[in-house]
């Protein structure tokens, strides 16, 4: 059962199409993984998922319900949840608010116990009333993916979570969507760090030219030689 | 046929004049990024200067002209640029936009200090006065020949110069990508000072060539950038072909009007409503318009923000600094003159209206050029609804002007930032026109707001007013602290810091925005309705809102402090001009002259002294200390030792200069401690040994000299401590740090890393 499924998304730019004709499809408990190189298109994509872009054609549906035509805010009530490429934390307000907003914007009950669960979550306890301003990229993107998990989301949409983390930061981040996606989560992730994407996603689609040029298992992925091309430049 | 042939060459004549100011708008906006309110302003001062030249001085028209419009005007851009503007690069939009609204003040106070407004000076005349030529049958001046082909020559110009000079591709790279440009060894600082000078003489130009048609007048020169708004967003602030083409079809407009609102198949009134006033509506119904067939704002990530304050009000202190307000306009109500009563009245009243742009532009970072509309609405709707003023009343007068002002707000959500502010500007001058100057809602020039009655208290005085709106800006207070604290108020927030954020995370950014609009409106709408006493329309004008925006952005729109300070500085500023005559003249200017440093400190002085007060908290020693001060000078005071006029300005240097250093001089281990405390200390004693209620006989030169005395006291002791490096407690180096580096440590890290820090 697809709880996203993106059908045949086309962005165009005057002459430029950023993307091209995209099918793509994530399932609730899994990981799936979304790579290819700078400028193949996977934010725009993103963009167009989460309602901040308006696709040319095509078009995108959560819980096999058609939402192309819904502003971005009526998809987040609807269980979608995004962390962007460069942050966007609410910068005067503490950890604690950036998250308390969220979790009060999903309408949920005792609002204070789930700001308190994602702050443990995440491991941000030490930085939880700090300015969210004034983190380092590392700390920041943390409290992102808590902020985004306080809505309580189906589908989780995290735009490069891992740039700015070191290794172990790194590693917990991979545990951590391992635990989300055991839930019943489904999270699309699209990451650099391929050490990252081959060890937790379940599913794997390559972007390249506002493309997808392959999917599958890590594995599959890993000896597919149109994706070695489009990375290595070789043949 | 005569007749609209006539009126077309009027109104493409005023459309060319329009297209020369719109152009300079379009060329600072593309290259800078700011919006220039004062390029109208820029082209007044530019026909004054010239009519000094040409018609005071005698000076032959084209050296005046040369002198006006090639030497001073770019001379006087670049300046501005350079002084100005360049500051203001990674600031916010409503800083960005209060600098210039700012200028505009500053350059209105220098033109009527300059120039005041004097019936028997020789009249600006047109260029070749009195010579006309005929073309198919009608009489066309010269000026207006010269007009039109002005705004040909500039179109020209203007071409040329962008698509085939190498300044012109600096600029238009500037446009693309102002780093990129930088990177590639492009010079954009260069090319936005040029641009500067270069929309400094266009304006210059439409000010000289329009005060030929209707003479020296500050006003309809200042106001002529309205026009010119109008035609620069109907070429999208970048195309000027398109500019051109609004700024025709204005001029048209205008003409046409002119040409047939007195025939009989024009309708004159709709809904009870005279359209008497539509004539000068015309551009700012067409900017709104304009405005309004924008396409949405697209949500965007990634846009760089600048942080201001962020600390979160707590009850505690609010509930403290709102009880003290209050006891302490009681205490010295009594002992103020009227006109003094009235004078800090109208800076409460000012202080509410500045306090209704806190959740707005502070919170939700949305701009308003119309604060004081809402104000006059208020005043309107309480003087006209039944029950004579009492509560109830009042009540409904607050609602039905938030409610308006959510309505309101609707059509112009869809667009952010200076098109924002401008759709409020806009509105701001419907209002004025179209309801202010009615006759019906202002017989007689006036409008009679009844004063609130409140059960058990009569409130007749102008000192009762005083304590009312005092306590009620006090609790306006404390309620803008609820919203702050409440989840309405982070989402405020959040909607400023990334609005793409709030709306990925389930966020409806209109509905927040409206609330926002709504609440704001209502805050002001309190400030017209407890005026409670007859008002006049030009009060709650367009061009006053201005001052109010830039005061409250000064003070700091951030916090109820900063609203407060704004207002009180608004208020205190004709304190200045009513007292001592001589400054009189320094005071028109004096907004405009903060303003312009805003730029140097985005969050606004009341935070700035808040944080001055900050270290203070919790050091119990210290606050005794300061608390024992205070005693021995009331005491001192209460033994007739020292006079009234010494008690409140040995009290202010007690509390603002001496006070806050206090940490510093305890902290410090340099032998400049002992500097500082004798510094301080004499500083104090010379304070108190002047008997200021002689030494000085205006309350405004008093006031004076107690700024110069804080200053140099608080901050030459300041300067006295500042020996070692100091870090800014917020910069990312530091965090972790809950101090300074003392002098040995300093010393320490020195030798270990052989290096010299200092």
């Amino acid at each position: 059962m697809s709880l996203l499924y993106v059908d045949r998304v086309m962005v165009r730019f005057g002459g430029v199409t950023a993307v091209d004709g995209v099918n793509l499809l994530a399932r609730a408990g899994e990981v799936t993984g979304l790579i290819g190189p700078n400028g193949a298109g996977k934010t725009t994509l993103f963009n167009v998922i989460s309602g901040m872009q308006e696709p040319t054609g095509g078009s995108v549906s959560l819980d096999s319900v058609d939402i192309t035509d819904l502003p971005a805010h009526k998809r987040a009530q609807r269980g979608m949840a995004r962390t962007f490429q460069r942050l966007e934390l609410f910068g005067s307000l503490s950890v604690r608010d950036n998250i308390k907003v969220a979790a009060e914007l999903a309408a949920l009950t005792n609002v204070n116990a789930i700001v308190d669960e994602m702050i443990e979550r995440v491991g941000i306890t030490d930085i939880a009333d700090r300015p969210a301003g004034d983190l380092p990229t590392g700390s920041a993107r943390l409290v992102e993916i808590a902020r985004a998990l306080a809505t309580r989301p189906k589908l989780l949409l995290l735009d490069e979570p891992a740039s700015g983390l070191d290794e172990s930061e790194s590693e917990r981040l991979g545990d951590l969507l391992r635990t989300l996606a055991a839930t019943g989560l489904g999270v699309l992730l699209v990451e650099h760090d391929m050490g990252l994407v081959m060890k937790v996603c379940d599913v794997i689609y390559v972007l390249d030219l506002g493309q997808i040029i392959a999917h599958g298992t890590p594995n599959e992925i890993q000896h597919d030689p149109k994706v070695l091309e489009a990375y290595l430049g070789a043949s | 046929m005569q007749q609209l042939l006539t009126f077309t060459i009027i109104g493409l004549s005023t459309g060319a004049i329009y297209a020369v100011v719109a152009s300079g708008l379009v060329v600072t906006y593309t290259t800078s990024g700011i919006f220039n309110l004062a390029h109208g302003a820029t082209g007044m001062l530019a026909a004054f200067t010239y009519w000094q030249l040409r018609f005071d001085w005698d000076v032959p028209a084209p050296i005046a002209l040369f002198l006006t419009l090639f030497v001073l005007c770019p001379l006087f851009g670049a300046l501005t640029e350079r002084v100005v503007m360049r500051g203001l690069q990674g600031t916010t939009e409503v800083v960005r936009l209060s600098v210039t609204v700012a200028l505009f003040a500053f350059m209105i106070g220098l033109a009527n200090w300059v120039w005041p407004s004097d019936s028997s000076r020789e009249a600006f005349l047109k260029f070749f006065e009195g010579n006309s030529v005929s073309i198919a049958g009608i009489n066309v001046s010269w000026h207006r020949i010269i007009t039109f082909g002005c705004a040909i020559l500039v179109a020209i110009v203007l071409r040329l110069l962008l698509f085939r000079t190498r300044m012109g591709v600096a600029m238009r790279a500037v446009v693309d990508d102002r780093n990129l440009t930088e990177l590639n060894g492009g010079r954009p600082d260069r090319v936005s000072m040029f641009a500067w000078a270069l929309s400094a003489t266009l304006a210059g130009l439409a000010g000289i060539l329009l005060a030929g048609e209707q003479q020296l007048n500050i006003e309809p020169l200042v106001l002529l950038v309205i026009n010119a708004y109008a035609a620069a967003i109907i070429g999208r602030l970048k195309n000027l072909p398109l500019t051109f083409l609004g700024a025709a079809v204005l001029g048209l407009l205008d003409s046409y009007y002119l040409a047939y609102s007195d025939e009989s198949w024009f309708p004159q009134s709709a809904f009870g409503f005279s359209l008497a006033g539509i004539r000068a509506a015309i551009p700012t119904i067409v900017l709104f318009i304009a405005l309004l067939t924008r396409p949405q704002s697209r949500l965007r990530a990634g846009i760089v923000r600048f942080r201001e304050e962020t600390r979160v009000p707590e009850w505690s202190t609010s509930i403290l600094g709102a009880v003290s307000l209050v006891a302490v306009v009681v205490a010295i109500s009594g002992m103020l003159t009227r006109s003094n009563t009235l004078l800090l009245l109208n800076g409460f009243t000012m202080a509410i209206v500045a306090l209704s742009l806190v959740p707005l532009t502070g919170y939700a970072g949305q701009m308003s050029l119309a604060p004081l509309t809402f104000a006059g609405l208020g005043a309107i709707a309480m003087a006209k609804l039944p029950g004579d003023g009492n509560i109830a009343t009042f009540v409904l007068a607050v609602v039905i002007v938030a409610v308006a002002g959510g309505i309101v707000a609707l059509p112009a959500l869809r667009l952010s930032g200076i098109y924002l502010a401008l759709s409020t500007a806009a509105f701001a001058v419907l209002v004025t026109k179209l309801i202010f100057n009615q006759k019906q809602t202002f017989q007689s020039g006036n409008i009679a707001v009844p004063i609130l009655k409140i059960p058990f208290v009569e409130i007749d005085s102008p000192r009762g007013r005083l304590i009312l709106t005092a306590t009620a800006f006090s609790l306006l207070g404390l309620l803008v602290v609820a919203v702050r604290r409440s989840r309405l108020g982070r989402r405020l927030i959040a909607l400023k810091d990334s609005p793409a954020a709030a709306a990925t995370l389930g966020m409806n950014l209109t509905r927040t925005k409206v609330a926002a609009f709504a609440l704001s409106a209502g805050i002001g709408a309190c400030a017209g309705a407890l005026a409670g006493d007859k008002v006049s329309p030009q009060q709650y004008d367009f061009t006053q809102s201005l001052p109010v925006v830039l005061l409250a952005v000064v003070g700091g729109v951030g916090t109820v402090g900063g609203a407060l300070f704004g207002g009180l500085l608004l208020g205190g500023n004709s304190v200045l001009a009513s007292v001592v005559p001589s400054l009189k003249n320094v005071s028109k200017i004096l907004p405009g002259t903060i303003g312009i440093t805003l730029g140097r400190n985005p969050s606004g002085a009341a935070t700035q002294t808040a944080e001055a007060f900050r270290v203070l908290k919790g050091r119990w020693n210290l606050l005794a200390v300061v608390g024992a001060g205070a005693f021995v000078i009331w005491a001192l005071t209460a033994a007739d030792v020292l006079s009234h006029w010494t008690f409140v300005v040995t009290g202010v240097v007690w509390f603002l200069a001496v006070a806050p250093n206090l940490p510093l001089v305890v902290d410090s281990s340099s032998a400049r401690r002992a500097t500082a405390v004798v510094y301080l200390a004499a500083g104090l004693v010379i304070t108190a040994a002047i008997d200021w209620s002689t030494a000085l006989d205006v309350t405004g030169q008093r006031l004076i000299a107690i700024v110069i005395l804080v200053a140099v006291i608080g901050l030459g002791a300041q300067r006295i401590m500042e020996s070692g490096p100091r870090v800014r407690a917020d910069s990312p180096d530091v965090i972790g740090l809950d101090r300074d580096f003392s002098g040995e440590e300093i010393e320490h890290a020195e030798r270990e890393l052989r290096v010299v820090i200092r």
